[in-house]
């Protein structure tokens, strides 16, 4: 391996084309196997290199050591008495010690989704999914989970401002009431500026508006937004529409640059249907197929069965091929086959970022499919005015910059930061004689407008908002806004006249005079849903084929040389509004794994073009660093890390906006900076587009970057030969359904009973375990974010993640195989494996790791004295160690958050993945009331109760009826590192896809060769 | 060369390395004694209230049931600390002057809620129940002593693990029957024979795997 010291494109090709596909790996300097790959590996805890980030000089060790020795003088009184607080009138159902749980929903993009919030004594902890929404059935992501701390994050704006001085709401009124009263004689001059609106109670205000002030323009703008999806179902259908699709009757999908398992309206939904169809149990012999047409790697091209990685002018070219039914692609060929085999049941869906002409394309296909009233489900719009939100924009500022402003009523959103970068909204801005923002962060619209006022949150605001099919829901507060927020109800109730109308007020009054009574309104706000309310769907749709663009329908167009620039939102801090959320800040993006941070991506052939040589990359990346990129486009130069990830298209450069926040919050400004790419985005190609140059700096000091891939990993040696992903082709898996059978140790690995300590009998009472099926995990990182949320999970900040100490307790390992341009990805969750011959035990000398009755993997903070011994002999990688006081003892505003059943861990403490044992105790207690067992189901880890897929099961498997011990009876289930007899509780069911059988046996089978 | 140390030097050193055996010993023991000691664990320490709230008075004098006012230790975690408006269900019809109970009233008028000295403390780390231990049999008294006997209340146990894993390892010892649990008096008989009965009878298991308490 030491002649490996530098290696070629080239080289490095060739050395993927000798895996023949057989061999996963995580990373590209995994695969290049080079020196300095190999000894960052053997460097086994690099997280226990760094100490101190600088040493400590003698003056300030005095110090240190001074105040120490002061403080263990007062640490030796006796502890502060506590209090207890009773009510003085006890609500009715509330019981001290016991969450209740209350519907609402969250919006995002102006569409709901329904979520039960936990509330221990009126402090909402935790959010789940409504099992009774339709978008959500029971599922959360991660932006869900991180709402929590968003709603107590003590840098929201918490106060008035005029001028950027505290005044207060009366102020605000007093400023605002002569100015909307001139608008009654010259309504053009008032405008305001929304972001998406699904509310029903919003609309009728903003009607009511409208008409109290002829004239006064409403204006739309958000930076995610669906303008091509509404435009390309107008240029389909005639009008704007809105579709949603049902994923369980398809048998085919297509997805043109669409992440419809990730984001969007209805995402949570969508993978549950979709993987619904892909969950394979014994007897199973059938699934569905995706084929994912896209340019950079997203989580729904992660688990395609082909994917087709292209430069994304040219998805077009393709979608118009597919409508032809004529493609010379091999995999569009196999495509537009399967499509036309499965008329009725097909769908081909276009992503949102892709142009209005792909959506229309798209319907036209669904329309000859027949699938439209099937599978594509076309109903009216669900926004209360849908219109082109970027012209609408354009509109406004053309009218600013002509004067015809002179004021503007800014409702959410933070135009200044995320408006396309040709339009100059902050110029234009200036021009206005009044502008008042509101927003929950004092942000940089904030900064530029003459009044800005709290927004509340939506857990502590009243509302209602439609969910992807048009589902009502009623957003129902769980606390009273922490901040001096005011709602867009009463922003908006303070314009119309309705001064002293509180939110609730408004939402019931617009809905009592929409036909609702005590009882259902009742109803309602206890479901969280209200019945009957989905959009009728229009039976009949056809869609018109859209005019040709100039392009041929069957000959592949010369795509434009040079590098493509693709422009997305953030994975987890989205357009930039969740950039203060330390829990999304440090959630691993679900492709890149970087935290904290945004970067230029591209694939490894660009990478290579552009000489960013494989070796320094290497050397760089093991350092957790990268080179800066200078990146030209449409005349805005612009210096990004560059990264290099597998499966992008070649000459396809991504970058993420949101990041680079200028203010609103400390996390959002300081710790998780990054970099402002807004400038990148023009109104003519908000997605992006060709024409951009992309220049190494080989001189600039390396970026260091927070990445973390190779994280807590097992030996990538071990990966294939000890099968650690397993995976075959439904072919493959019909043939030989025990596929997953240990490679090196046949059909059973040998179980060793004999022990130094007595094997504990499990058979009489539970046997918690939990089986994760790899075929269905999209990796979207909703269970690593629901754990943290349910665990009290501390973060780390960048410098730490750098070091390998974050702190999630669950991660999602991500392997790749075969071609670096367009790999199969495979996504792999590991929590705690709850060994019954744990390694961790024997070696800990206090005890702190010890088993229980139940065979799980008990940790006992408080005996932990820090030696990390448990840590270096677990095989999997999954304890987390306290280096330093993570836990933020000390913001007050952060305490209620917690979840008061897990305990808040200090500095020098181990740990790790627990199934959730307060869940598991609470549980079995309510059983033991009763006398019973617990029954199947009714203990549900964090985890589990968020995956949208419904990957992880958990249970009792010493009960035969149980759905875990069903799945430990399938017989593509496999256990990882079996042959060490730790015997995992934890274990994997095999991952299978369904490629189709003209494009070849694909280089996956039923077989591990090293 | 002349001996330094005289020949009883031999005999000193010895007892000094014995000696140091036992002082250890004896510190280790000291430590061992003053962390059980109420001076650390609390007991006995009556803890003044807010208002001077006499369980003697209201338990042992009037027979109020504890779950008259601790409505929540069948169903949760948390015994409950009676809102105001308990105090008032009697207190609105007498002794509606007394001085000692304007703090009462001022809670109810103003909406103000009483701030009680907790008396009963755990740490962080470990999470008690109350509700699984009140439905298998065990007694507020085998925890909290003769509330009925105390002006003030004190934590009559010393609260150590020591102490809860004495009953988590033979909970036959302690169990008493579901109908007594409430009683202040309750002393059993012939526990000899009852308690491994209730135990059977109850389902009480025997549970000193960390995780129990401690997560």
């Amino acid at each position: 391996m030491s002649d490996n010291k530098t290696l070629s494109f080239t080289e490095f090709r060739a050395r993927v084309g000798d895996l023949r596909g057989k061999e996963y790996w995580r990373s590209l300097e995994e695969l290049s196997r080079s020196d300095v790959f190999d000894e960052f590996m053997h460097q086994e805890f690099p997280q226990q290199a760094v100490a101190l980030d600088k040493g400590v000089d003698r003056r300030n060790f005095m110090k240190l050591m001074g105040a120490s020795v002061a403080m263990a003088g007062l640490a030796a009184c006796a502890p502060p008495g506590e209090t207890i607080v009773p009510y003085v009138n006890q609500p009715e159902r509330t019981i001290p010690g016991k969450p209740l749980f209350f519907a609402s929903a969250m919006p995002l993009g102006g569409v709901a989704t329904g979520v039960l919030v936990e509330s221990h004594m009126n402090r909402p902890t935790k959010i789940e999914g409504n099992p009774m929404h339709p978008s959500s059935l029971g599922a959360s992501d991660a932006l869900m989970q991180a709402a929590i701390l968003g709603l107590y994050d003590p840098d929201r704006s918490q106060v008035v401002r005029r001028y950027g001085d505290t005044a207060t709401w009366g102020d605000f009124i007093a400023a605002v009431q002569p100015v909307v009263n001139a608008a009654k004689t010259n309504g053009a001059a008032l405008r305001i500026l929304t972001q998406t609106i699904t509310s029903p109670t919003l609309g009728a205000q903003m009607q009511a508006l409208l008409a109290q002030y002829p004239g006064m323009k409403w204006h739309q703008w958000e930076a995610v937004n669906a303008d091509n999806v509404r435009e390309g179902g107008r240029m389909a259908f005639g009008s704007y529409v809105h579709t949603h699709y049902d994923f369980t009757k398809a048998n085919v999908v297509v997805s043109l640059g669409s992440d419809f398992l990730g984001e969007g309206p209805g995402h949570l939904r969508y993978a549950r249907d979709f993987m619904s169809r892909r969950k394979i149990r014994n007897g199973a012999k059938s699934m569905n197929r995706l084929y994912a047409i896209e340019g950079s790697m997203s989580n729904t091209g992660s688990v395609a069965d082909h994917r087709v990685a292209v430069k994304p002018s040219q998805i077009e070219d393709l979608a118009r091929q597919i409508l032809g039914g004529q493609s010379s692609h091999p995999v569009v060929q196999a495509l537009i086959k399967d499509l036309q085999a499965n008329r009725g049941t097909s769908v081909v869906i276009a992503g949102d970022d892709q142009p209005a002409v792909v959506h229309a394309i798209a319907h036209a296909i669904n329309t000859q499919l027949g699938n439209i009233g099937t599978t594509v489900l076309v109903t009216d719009p669900i926004e209360v005015a849908p219109l082109n939100q970027l012209a609408s924009l354009s509109e406004l500022v053309a009218d600013m910059n002509a004067g015809r402003v002179s004021a503007l009523l800014i409702l959410g959103g933070n135009p200044v930061f995320d408006a396309p970068t040709d339009l100059q909204f902050a110029k234009a801005l200036e021009k206005v004689a009044f502008r008042a923002h509101h927003s929950l962060y004092y942000d940089e619209t904030s900064l530029l407008s003459h009044w800005h006022v709290p927004d509340t949150h939506w857990i502590e605001s009243w509302g209602d908002a439609r969910g992807h099919d048009g589902t009502i829901s009623i957003i129902q507060p769980l606390i009273a806004p922490l901040y001096n927020g005011r709602s867009v109800h009463e922003v908006l109730g303070a314009l119309i006249g309705g001064l002293d109308q509180t939110p609730y007020q408004t939402v019931r009054a617009h809905w009592f005079s929409n036909g609702a009574t005590e009882d259902t309104w009742r109803r309602w706000l206890h479901d969280g849903v209200m019945p009957n309310t989905a959009l009728p769907i229009r039976t009949g749709a056809a869609a018109a084929v859209p005019p040709p663009t100039g392009r041929s329908s069957t000959t592949e167009r010369q795509p434009p040389t040079g590098i493509e620039l693709e422009l997305r939102h953030d994975p987890t801090i989205y357009d930039g509004r969740f950039a203060n959320n330390s829990w999304l800040q440090e959630l691993p993006k679900p492709q890149t794994k970087i935290t904290w941070d945004n970067v230029l991506i591209v694939g490894p052939k660009t990478a290579a073009k552009l000489n960013f040589d494989a070796e320094d990359r290497a050397t760089l990346v093991n350092n957790k660093q990268t080179r800066f990129a200078e990146l030209s486009y449409h005349g805005v130069t612009m210096r990004l890390p560059l990264w290099v990830v597998p499966g992008y298209a070649e000459d396809v450069a991504t970058v993420y906006f949101g990041y680079g926040r200028r203010a609103g919050g400390a996390v959002a400004t300081e710790k998780g900076k990054g970099f402002d790419t807004y400038p990148l985005r023009f109104s003519n190609a908000l997605h992006g587009g060709p024409g951009a140059k992309i220049t190494i700096d080989h001189a600039a000091k390396p970026y260091p970057v927070a990445c973390t891939q190779e994280h807590q990993s097992i030996d990538p040696k071990d990966v294939g030969e000890r099968g650690i992903i397993r995976s075959a082709t439904l072919a493959g898996y019909l043939e030989n359904p025990k596929f997953t059978v240990d490679p090196h140790h046949g059909s059973d690995v040998t179980r060793h009973d004999e022990s130094i300590v007595p094997n504990w009998d499990y058979s009489t009472k539970h046997a918690w375990a939990m089986v994760i099926d790899t075929s269905v995990c999209t990796g979207c990182n909703g269970c690593v974010a629901a754990c943290q949320a349910e665990n009290n999970i501390a973060t780390v900040g960048k410098e730490e993640v750098v070091r390998e100490r974050e702190m999630h307790w669950l991660r999602i390992d991500r392997y790749y195989r075969g071609d670096v341009e367009n790999p199969e990805v495979f996504h792999q969750p590991v929590p705690c494996m709850q060994c019954e011959n744990a390694p961790c035990e024997p070696v800990c000398p206090v005890e702190a790791t010890s088993h229980s009755e139940d065979g799980l993997n008990d940790m006992t903070y408080n005996r932990c004295v820090g030696t990390r011994y448990c840590s270096n002999n677990c095989p999997y990688k999954v304890r987390r160690f306290n280096f330093f006081h993570y836990a933020d003892y000390d913001t007050p505003a952060l305490k209620p958050m917690r979840n008061p059943d897990v305990t808040v861990r200090t500095r020098g403490v181990m740990e790790k993945c627990t199934y959730c044992v307060q869940r598991i105790n609470a549980a079995k207690i309510e059983a033991e009331k009763d006398n019973r067992r617990v029954r199947d189901g009714e203990i549900v880890t964090a985890c589990q109760q968020a995956c949208p897929t419904q990957a992880i099961v958990f249970g009792d498997m010493n009960d035969p009826k149980s759905e875990v011990a069903q799945l430990k009876a399938q017989n593509h289930h496999y256990a990882l590192l079996e042959e060490l007899q730790t015997r995992p509780r934890t274990t994997y069911l095999g991952n299978v896809r369904n490629p189709h059988p003209d494009l070849g046996k694909p280089a996956t089978d039923t077989e591990h060769e090293g | 060369m002349a001996q330094i140390f005289h020949r009883s030097a031999n005999t000193l050193s010895r007892v000094t390395i014995f000696g140091a055996i036992f002082i250890a010993g004896f510190v280790l023991w000291l430590i061992g004694g003053i962390v059980r000691s109420p001076y650390f664990t609390n007991q006995g320490n009556a803890i003044e209230q807010v208002v001077p709230f006499s369980h003697q008075h209201h338990v042992g004098g009037l027979g109020i049931d504890c779950r008259y006012c601790h409505t929540s230790v069948e169903s949760s975690s948390f015994a409950g600390i009676p809102p105001t408006s308990t105090c008032m269900n009697c207190h609105s019809q007498i002794w509606t002057t007394a001085e000692m109970l304007e703090p009462v009233r001022a809670s109810f008028r103003t909406g103000k809620p009483l701030v009680w000295n907790r008396v009963h403390r755990l740490p962080d780390y470990v999470h008690f129940n109350h509700s699984i231990h009140v439905a298998k049999g065990i007694g507020c008294a085998s925890c909290h002593g003769r509330i009925d006997k105390m002006n003030l209340v004190y934590q009559a146990s010393p609260l150590t693990m020591e102490w809860c894993i004495s009953c988590h390892r033979a909970p036959e010892k302690f169990v008493r029957p579901r109908e007594e649990v409430f009683n202040m008096s309750y002393v059993a008989k012939n526990q000899e024979t009852l308690g491994p009965e209730l135990v059977k009878r109850y389902g009480v298991k025997s549970m000193t795997h960390c995780s129990t308490c401690h997560y």
